[in-house]
């Protein structure tokens, strides 16, 4: 018999400390999709930025990869429960592409190729948290995780960091997006497992 | 690379029956979106996903949305213009009070 029994090896460890509340760790990437995915060529590709007041910012691919590019590395959690420790992504600041926008909007709008949209406070998209990212691991963004670019939000519930994203339109309201409008919480921080309406 | 399949719309059955009594297989909606009236369960439902999404056949227009919390269900039928449902034969004379 051992000197330390089981029963004084402490509270069990159920989930690992660098995870939020209710999720578990997964190594694969699964695909989650509302629909059929989109299949955007890169010459048609665009991203607009709509303000409040009409105006609009607008950039083709190659303007895109033109501007800055960072290397983000980040942890990854779906509302469905799995996490991602350590991804590494490339692509554009939100701080970027808003840097000429002149705006005194306090929500975000993203919406999809396809038609998806979900909504984030502009706040949350500036401070070096969001990114248009077009290249996962290394190799382009395949389409079933959102390519040829989706939102990577990496401090808020996944379904935030829109897959297939073509814009954001800048609001004064807030407006809620395709899972926030069917039960999902408008915010959705992992860390206070924001999940549904009302957490 | 992987393509995003679906289910066809009987797999809704199970989890509408946690709120209706009503039989989605022998039901009829037609497509707030295209006007397409069909089967629901022809409807291309995703599964993989934070709720269920049942699209039209014709068009992929989202018709029904479901979402299952632990304690709570959310339903949101916008997308469709109505269900058209096979009942019993009204009862004649003499029928219940």
């Amino acid at each position: 018999m051992g000197i330390v029994s089981p029963g004084f090896q402490g509270r069990p460890r159920t989930q690992e400390p660098a995870l939020p509340p209710g999720q578990y760790l997964t190594e694969d990437f699964p695909v989650l999709s509302a629909g059929p995915t989109p299949r955007v060529s890169l010459d048609t590709w665009e991203f607009v930025i709509s303000a409040e007041n009409g105006s609009e910012h607008r950039w083709s691919w190659q303007e895109l990869m033109a501007l800055p590019q960072e290397t983000p590395m980040v942890d990854i959690h779906c509302v469905t429960r799995w996490s991602k420790l350590g991804t590494t992504w490339q692509g554009v600041s939100l701080d970027t592409l808003l840097a000429d926008v002149d705006t005194g909007a306090h929500f975000a709008l993203a919406h999809s190729y396809g038609g998806y949209t979900t909504n984030l406070p502009l706040d949350d998209l500036r401070g070096g948290r969001a990114w248009v990212v077009h290249t996962f691991d290394g190799a382009p963004l395949p389409a079933e995780h959102g390519g040829p670019a989706r939102m990577l939000v990496p401090h808020l519930y996944f379904w935030k960091s829109a897959k297939w994203v073509r814009g954001l339109r800048l609001k004064t309201m807030d407006e809620p997006g395709f899972w926030e409008t069917a039960g999902y919480h408008d915010y959705g921080d992992p860390w206070r497992e924001q999940r549904y309406q009302g957490d | 690379m992987t393509e995003m399949s679906y289910l066809d719309g009987n797999m809704l059955d199970g989890p509408m029956h946690e709120l209706f009594t009503v039989d989605l297989s022998t039901a009829m909606g037609r497509c707030e979106n295209c006007g397409m009236t069909g089967s629901m369960a022809s409807l291309h439902v995703y599964s993989h996903a934070p709720g269920l999404v049942g699209r039209c056949p014709s068009c992929e227009a989202v018709m029904v949305r479901l979402v299952r919390g632990p304690d709570r269900a959310w339903l949101d039928m916008r997308g469709t213009t109505y269900l058209q449902v096979p009942m019993p034969m009204e009862q004649t004379f003499p029928g219940p009070l």
